[in-house]
């Protein structure tokens, strides 16, 4: 049995970030105790902190950091914060016990004593702490017992082991596994797998249609979805599907700056999370589409066409400047939506037949090879 | 009235006298003919029988707006005006601290009596008539001496227009010592004599020791707002904070106004006239009414700050014997003389004959009529227009209860008077609109005055006030006193702003302070929590810390606690 050993791994680990949250609070008690401006340096998770490395395909975050400090009007409500928020994880790291970001903003909200006003009003307020807490950690949210909202799902030729129990992904019915919202090795291994290449589609219908054709078990393949933007869980585990079974990933998203965003979070990571693109993006995953030219390459209906929105033109214009969307082929790429004026859903394929992604589309790019990257 | 006057008369004022020539009694326009003279309608000897002397109470009944009776409710703010400013006058001339009473009631509909009366020195029995129910007699035109009243016109003709709308007469009650007899005189004005007649003159018991009470009826107005009598008591009572007064309005409870200050303001020394502002005319006057005199002795007599040797000086530049008897002076050489005495130095009049406020009193003034958080006042040196010295005095009242959002209130007072007509043709007006308050920390609309919870006091002392008009609505804009004004106004702006940033500052400090002690608990678990360390320890050391980030500011006492500064007056002259 493995389980002791990842007992005690997970202790460990739990043992080491209580450690440095320690550290933290030590430090800035040394400072109070100095009489000085206890302060916590948070690396800025910004695009004026980001860089995107050419080398290794990544965004990955720069070194400029932010003192945040207590006695400092715009900054001492974060600050007090920022521990209230470090103390919740120490209680959940020495317990033994993890919990959704939703929860910790519940177990850290109270009304401040004295005062008409909360520690948290809106976990909109709590969850960019707990990045920021991350970043000046060095510890991941899972590090400090902390989950996301699960979302995703995956099926395929595959067997794992999910948290002690096997789970065989071929042989989950209509609504597949769904993905947890920490895919780390001491969670999730890969224990067989025969799939060829992991496909990843952006809407949840389209990987139903997919599944339902067993389009995985034709084409030897992992079947995954994220609902929309893929979470951490999702892209952590894209990314060790990718390493470790060494099997290249396709991306099928909508024809629109949003489908684009999508792909390109997941194979060179977010400017909020640069801290982790090392360990989630997949600079190799390759574009499948849908692509501009495909209405006419597939002879696509008029009736499959949406205007471009104002926000669609603004964000293609802004995708165009990112370093990681320099290359030509995806100025050229972008160049083609703004200049075409419409943008589709992958389901606009369903016009012309209604498993046409299954039997045509998808099947025949990855044979013609017909891919960005 | 002949108000079928030709069509050319220029004025109607003019044209509808009744003096004025009738109508020329011409029979027919003059036949269109070859001949182009005009037909003679009259000789010299048929229009000097028309031609006589027009009595001062005649003019006033024709041009009573120009002494302030254009219409009702300003007839009856300036009866009730011109009554309290003589009173104080007299009060303040006899050195007793002034104690008056104010009873407006309403007859019938636009028709009120009003009494006012005061604790001064009283009238001899002989001068009532003529005081009351002369036009033009007085004390104080005829010297130059800091006074409320200037020309002597006001009560008088407050007594004819009472007249001349009810018919009803003047009552004067006077009593002038402890001992004697109060007369009750009954009074009406002959206006073609400009002359009093006596209805009635009685000996009265009267409980008072020495005052002087009148009483009289008119047409009038009551209202309130910026022009009515409420607001010049009130206004009034701000700037007398030596002034003891009882109102009685007439549809509201009286309103009592307990002294502020126990002492009279200093008595103004009256001065000769100063050199630098005579003009040509008064100038002949005095060398013609110098008898006996050279024209050296009659400059160094009738003007102040003139030496024997400036008089000398003025002489030679002029190209005048200055041994020849004033009054054989020519025309020519009264003028080369005008010329010469306006090209010399000569010291400016002394400051003793100007009495100013002062800045303590200010202060007391305005806490009478206002609850303000704050009050500042600065009263100038004494400054010199025209060969007229005068000083200017500012003061703020600020915050309280004060409207937030309104314009700021503004008073104008000459010599402690309120001023409540015509602002924007004052000079004091402009000045208020010219400063520009945002540097003073406030909020002021493009051209406006600013918006605070703010009140703003100017008065201006002088022997002789430059008015635009009789009236004696507005100061004029003479660039010497505008300049003063505003010299005054940014002092006060800078004592103000001083106050409100420190405000500011504190208030900054106080919110960020709490600020911090609100988190310091939180911190002070969370850290405790992480640390193990002792939770109270913690948050004192935050506490401790926390000196260093905050700083702790007391308010200043804002109003200036000064002695009053015209208590001793300076012998220093004031700086042309």
């Amino acid at each position: 049995m493995a389980e002791p050993k990842h007992q005690a791994a997970r202790a460990e680990r739990a043992k080491k970030t209580v450690a440095k949250i320690q550290k933290l609070a030590g430090e800035t008690l040394r400072e109070v105790r100095r009489e000085q401006n206890p302060a916590v340096s948070i690396p800025i998770r910004a695009l004026s902190n980001v860089t995107f490395s050419a080398k290794r395909q990544l965004i990955e975050l720069g070194d400029k950091s932010q003192s945040r400090e207590f006695f400092n009007v715009s900054m001492a409500k974060k600050f007090m914060q920022t521990f209230l928020v470090a103390g919740a994880c120490k209680d959940l790291l020495e317990s033994g016990k993890t919990t959704s970001i939703r929860d910790l903003f519940y177990m850290t909200k109270h009304t401040i004593k004295g005062a008409k006003e909360n520690t948290f009003d809106d976990q909109v307020e709590s969850d960019p702490i707990i990045e920021d807490l991350e970043v000046s950690l060095d510890a991941l949210r899972e590090e400090l017992h902390l989950f996301a909202a699960k979302r995703g799902s995956m099926v395929g030729p595959m067997v794992i082991v999910d948290a002690g129990d096997e789970i065989d992904l071929a042989r989950m019915g209509s609504g597949g596994w769904s993905i947890p919202s920490i895919t780390e090795d001491y969670v999730i291994e890969f224990k067989k797998s025969e799939a060829e290449y992991v496909l990843l589609v952006e809407k949840e219908a389209v990987w139903h249609r997919l599944n339902e054709d067993k389009f995985w078990k034709k084409h030897k393949c992992m079947l995954v979805t994220g609902n929309g933007q893929a979470t951490r869980g999702v892209r952590r585990l894209l990314q060790r599907m990718a390493t470790e079974l060494k099997i290249p990933l396709y991306v099928l998203v909508d024809n629109d700056p949003w489908g684009l965003y999508i792909y390109s979070v997941v194979k060179q990571g977010s400017i909020s999370l640069a801290y982790e693109s090392m360990r989630m993006a997949v600079p190799k995953a390759r574009f499948l589409g849908l692509r501009t030219r495909d209405f006419k390459r597939f002879k696509l209906s008029e009736d499959v066409k949406i205007d471009l929105e104002k926000e669609d033109i603004a964000r293609a214009k802004q995708m165009l400047a990112y370093p990681w969307f320099a290359a030509k082929h995806w100025q050229e790429e972008i160049g083609d939506l703004l200049a075409a004026g419409f943008k589709m859903e992958i389901e606009a394929l369903s016009n012309k037949d209604i498993s046409f992604v299954t039997d045509v589309y998808v099947p025949e790019k990855i044979a013609k090879k017909d891919w960005l990257a | 009235m002949a108000k079928q006057a030709p069509k050319a008369a220029a004025a109607p004022e003019q044209g509808s006298l009744p003096l004025a020539p009738p109508p020329a009694p011409v029979s027919a326009p003059p036949p269109a003919s070859t001949d182009a003279r005009p037909a003679r309608r009259a000789t010299a000897e048929s229009m000097a029988q028309k031609q006589r002397e027009i009595s001062v109470s005649e003019f006033f009944t024709k041009n009573r707006h120009l002494l302030g009776f254009d219409n009702p409710a300003k007839a009856l703010l300036t009866t009730v005006k011109e009554a309290v400013d003589n009173a104080l006058d007299a009060c303040e001339e006899a050195g007793i601290l002034p104690t008056l009473v104010v009873e407006i009631a309403e007859v019938s509909e636009n028709r009120y009596r009003v009494a006012i009366e005061d604790n001064g020195p009283g009238i001899v029995k002989e001068q009532i008539p003529k005081i009351f129910a002369k036009l033009l007699y007085g004390s104080k035109f005829h010297r130059l001496k800091q006074s409320r009243g200037q020309q002597g016109i006001g009560i008088s003709a407050a007594g004819l227009y009472a007249m001349l709308t009810t018919g009803k007469p003047l009552v004067i009650t006077s009593k002038t010592g402890q001992g004697r007899v109060a007369r009750r005189v009954v009074l009406r004005i002959d206006t073609r004599k400009n002359q009093p007649d006596v209805l009635e003159d009685t000996a009265v018991e009267w409980e008072k020791d020495h005052g002087t009470r009148v009483e009289l009826e008119l047409t009038g107005s009551y209202r309130g707002g910026r022009t009515g009598v409420d607001a010049y008591l009130e206004q009034t009572v701000v700037a007398n904070p030596h002034l003891e007064l009882l109102y009685l309005p007439p549809k509201s409870e009286a309103r009592s106004y307990p002294r502020a200050a126990n002492e009279l303001p200093r008595e103004a020394q009256e001065i000769k006239p100063h050199p630098a502002g005579v003009e040509l005319g008064m100038l002949l006057h005095m060398l013609q009414d110098a008898r006996g005199m050279t024209v050296k002795q009659a400059l160094v007599d009738g003007f102040s700050r003139v030496s024997p040797a400036l008089a000398e000086q003025v002489c030679v530049k002029a190209g005048v014997r200055g041994t020849i008897k004033a009054p054989d002076l020519t025309g020519e050489d009264a003028e080369r003389l005008h010329k010469a005495l306006g090209e010399v130095k000569v010291l400016a009049p002394s400051a003793s004959c100007v009495v100013p406020i002062g800045e303590a009193l200010i202060v007391e003034g305005l806490k009478r009529r206002f609850h303000g958080a704050m009050y500042f006042s600065t009263t100038r040196p004494p400054a010199v227009y025209r060969g007229n010295p005068f000083v200017v005095e500012c003061g703020i009242a600020y915050g309280g209860d004060l409207p937030l959002d309104e314009s700021a209130e503004v008073m104008r007072f000459a010599n402690r008077v309120p001023l409540q007509y015509q602002p924007r043709a004052c000079a004091i007006s402009e000045s208020v609109y010219e400063i520009n308050w945002k540097n003073y920390e406030l909020q002021q609309p493009r051209g406006g005055l600013p918006v605070a919870p703010m009140a703003i006091f100017v008065h201006l002392a002088s022997v002789w006030v430059p008015f635009t008009s009789e009236a004696k609505e507005a100061v004029a804009h003479y660039p010497e006193l505008l300049a003063e004004i505003k010299l005054a106004l940014q002092e006060c702006g800078r004592k103000l702003a001083a106050s409100l940033r420190a405000r500011d500052r504190a208030e900054s400090e106080a919110k960020r302070r709490s600020i911090f002690e609100r988190y310091i608990p939180e911190l002070g678990a969370s850290l405790s929590k992480i640390t193990g360390d002792d939770r109270e320890k913690i948050e004192l050391a935050f506490h401790r810390t926390m000196t260093n980030f905050v700083k702790v500011i007391e308010l200043p006492a804002p109003a200036a606690a000064a002695p009053p500064d015209d208590a001793d007056p300076p012998a220093a002259d004031a700086s042309a």
